[in-house]
């Protein structure tokens, strides 16, 4: 699509002329320069920023970075993945002079972001999803989480508390990085007891409470009586599973006030560590990775403190697997392993670790979750 | 005299207008914020500079179009408020169209998704019309329970039948090709779907005021039973009608496809349908109105991210304000020909 240049141009002479101004004006003042320049960092979720899950994980990373000093940071929440966020971002940064955007969700990146960002080379945009590619715009980075050791590790707490040996996940779309996760929590709890089964409902949206409660009742309803999620907003399988005398395993954000004792433990986001990081950065002139990923041991990921449900023996296996995860090199898909119509996933001593780029194109589900992709 | 006559259907909207500001500011006067701010922030974001009018008019595209889909059965009497499924399923049928038409020249190929996505726009919100004259299912249920359908019917081609393999964590259809991307209007950075949602308006105006087919339906809508007595086609103008305003929603699908998304996928979901509905009520059905006013609420919405900003506002805040604007406006149709000053015979008297 053609941009004007018009804009462009003034904009660029605009910012020149006053960068020149501010440089002048820098000389001829006596003050002393100060260490941090002023920066307006602005955050834009697809849903409400307190929904106990996705949107309040990047929410509590945004507040770490309001706690910095010289930082203005602006906040939009319930911002569509359609127009919408393209002029959101350029409201941002023409109304607010912006100069660093974390645009959350999946959808923004194609095409929104790919198609404001050249508009305004000076601006860094950086996603959470990790999909930028060298081709992409220099201004553009991207980064994520290797959150499926989180699910491996709620696996273990799982596979400790259920006495049914049926463990649940409620998931949003048949997705690589779904796929993972629920490959992972079953996976996590077969290392307690192989004759775990993991039965997974597909809602077919990220954000869809009254089927989400419908799914995790029907997981119940099944026997299942540790259920875990992936949708955006984990607050109603939450209140539901504790509601049918479930334990819950946390996804996204903390969301042990809704679970109570029921609560084992949860993988949350840390968004805090990478935002104040990159701000800092940036604020000191220093450049950002186009492509920043991280796990556990980088402090991308965390786990929610184990709830008292949770026996000595989990916490024991629980505590040594997460230092193992931490130490590097750990696979929670690792062979002899088959999905769950046959196939062989990985032959006896192959193994994808957790940063294997194969993972991020997972299409199947391993051997013992219930449940179909298509 | 005349002028007089006509000045109501143009100062009663207006009054009712400005009375919802007013009715706004006393709330935001309760939560302890300033109206005046609110009013000079909305200004700002949605009206005073050549970004805002970009982000005014970038909003406002798929407004004019969909309300298009609400005003022209509104001719006949009929509320149909499932534009969304025709934007969707327009959107699908433009995305899949132009995979198979990438060879083409750009102008021929996006003709034909235009095409294609007006033709099942058109089948769908004219099912709507043929269910209701066939079976007398009411326009207002089945359209709503349709948009529904359609919405599964896109989720189901999307991430099945028509998925971009390489899509892999968010189902789309493949990429259009650069050629087949409908692009910005010269000095301004928003798509050529304003323009067309300009024509339509004007189109409809003289296909409702100056055709004798707009003549039947605005009997029809009045009175059916003088219709049909009459002889006038009821059955072939309600799906008629109906069909030509499904087009238009689909139209608006392939737009947001072409121009904005690059393939069909999860974010045509967006609503536009319903919002759609509002403009057509605030409008009065009137073709020519749509565009101000879907200009309007465009510009309310461009300012919603301002406000959340600047004073502290949850984003429900503009849904609020449309939503108070919208009752007084509806609660004004019952002031026409109230007002003496616009009837003939004070006119007459003097």
């Amino acid at each position: 699509m053609n941009t004007p240049k018009s804009l462009n141009r003034r904009r660029f002479l605009g910012t020149t002329a006053a960068s020149l101004a501010a440089a002048s004006l820098g000389g001829l003042s006596a003050r002393p320069a100060v260490a941090q320049t002023a920066l307006t960092v602005g955050f834009i979720y697809v849903g409400p920023k307190d929904d106990f899950g996705y949107n309040q994980a990047h929410a509590e990373g945004a507040a770490a970075v309001k706690a910095m000093e010289g930082v203005t940071v602006l906040e939009e929440e319930n911002v569509p993945e359609s127009q919408d966020v393209q002029n959101t971002m350029e409201s941002m940064i023409n109304f607010d002079g912006a100069q660093l955007l974390f645009p959350t969700s999946f959808g923004y990146f194609n095409p929104h972001i790919l198609e404001v960002a050249p508009k305004y080379p000076d601006i860094r945009f950086e996603h959470a999803g990790g999909l930028w590619t060298p081709e992409n715009p220099a201004n553009i980075g991207s980064y994520f989480g290797y959150i499926g050791m989180g699910q491996y590790l709620n696996g273990i707490a799982a596979g400790h508390a259920t006495a049914s040996k049926k463990i649940g996940f409620v998931a949003a779309k048949p997705i690589p990085q779904v796929l993972n996760n629920i490959n992972s929590f079953l996976l996590g709890a077969r290392t307690v007891d192989p004759s775990i089964t993991c039965q997974v409902i597909f809602t077919g949206e990220w954000s869809m409470a009254v089927k989400e409660a419908e799914a995790t009742n029907a997981l119940a309803d099944q026997g299942s009586d540790v259920i875990t999620c992936h949708v955006d907003g984990p607050k109603g399988v939450c209140e539901t599973a504790v509601s049918r005398g479930a334990y819950v395993c946390g996804y996204h954000a903390d969301q042990s006030p809704l679970a109570g004792d029921l609560y084992l433990t949860g993988a949350e986001w840390n968004w805090a560590g990478i935002y104040t990081d990159m701000v800092a950065k940036t604020q000191a002139g220093e450049p950002i990775d186009n492509f920043v990923r991280g796990g556990l041991a980088e402090g991308f990921i965390k786990m929610s403190p184990l709830g008292p449900a949770v026996s000595d023996a989990a916490r024991a296996q629980f505590e040594a697997t997460r230092a193992e995860i931490e130490a590097g090199g750990f696979a929670a898909i690792k062979g002899p392993l088959n999905d769950n119509r046959g196939n062989v996933i990985a032959a006896a001593g192959e193994a994808f670790v957790e940063t294997d780029i194969a993972l991020e194109s997972m299409d199947y589900l391993v051997e013992g979750v219930l449940g179909s992709t298509r | 005299m005349r002028l007089m006559l006509g000045a109501e259907a143009v100062v009663i909207p207006l009054g009712a207008l400005l009375a919802g500001f007013a009715a706004f500011s006393l709330f935001l006067l309760v939560l302890g914020k300033s109206p005046v701010e609110f009013f000079a922030l909305v200004w700002k974001a949605g009206f005073s500079s050549a970004f805002s009018w970009q982000n005014t008019l970038s909003r406002s595209a798929p407004l004019v179009l969909a309300a298009l889909c609400v005003a022209l059965p509104a001719r006949l009497g009929l509320v149909v408020i499932g534009g969304e499924g025709a934007i969707v399923l327009g959107g699908l049928a433009a995305g899949v169209t132009g995979l198979a038409v990438g060879g083409l020249p750009g102008v021929l190929g996006m003709g034909l998704m235009a095409a294609a996505g007006m033709v099942l726009g058109g089948l769908w919100i004219g099912a709507v019309g043929a269910l209701r004259i066939k079976r007398g299912v009411n326009e207002t249920i089945s359209s709503l329970l349709m948009a529904y359908i359609a919405i599964a019917l896109f989720n189901h081609f999307v991430e099945g039948l028509f998925r971009d393999p390489g899509s892999l964590n968010k189902p789309s259809t493949a990429p259009l090709a650069e050629s087949l991307r409908v692009g910005d209007m010269p000095f301004i950075s928003a798509h050529w779907g304003v323009v067309a949602g300009a024509l339509a308006c004007i189109l409809c105006w003289i296909l409702l005021e100056k055709t004798t087919l707009g003549f039947a339906a605005r009997i029809a809508g009045d009175n059916i039973r003088a219709a049909q007595v009459q002889g006038l086609p009821v059955g072939p103008l309600v799906i008629g009608f109906t069909a030509l305003g499904g087009a238009f929603a689909g139209l608006a699908g392939f737009f947001e496809v072409s121009a904005v998304h690059g393939s069909a996928n999860g974010s045509l979901i967006a609503g536009y349908g319903y919002t759609g509905i509002l403009v057509a009520f605030l409008a009065r059905h009137n073709p020519l109105a749509i565009f101000p006013v879907a200009i309007l609420l465009g510009g309310f919405e461009a300012s919603s991210g301002l406000i959340q900003r600047r004073m502290d506002l949850p984003d429900a805040t503009i849904l609020v304000f449309q939503g108070m604007v919208f009752i007084i406006i509806l609660l004004s149709e019952a002031l026409y020909g109230r007002f003496a000053i616009f009837t003939p015979a004070y006119w007459e008297r003097r």
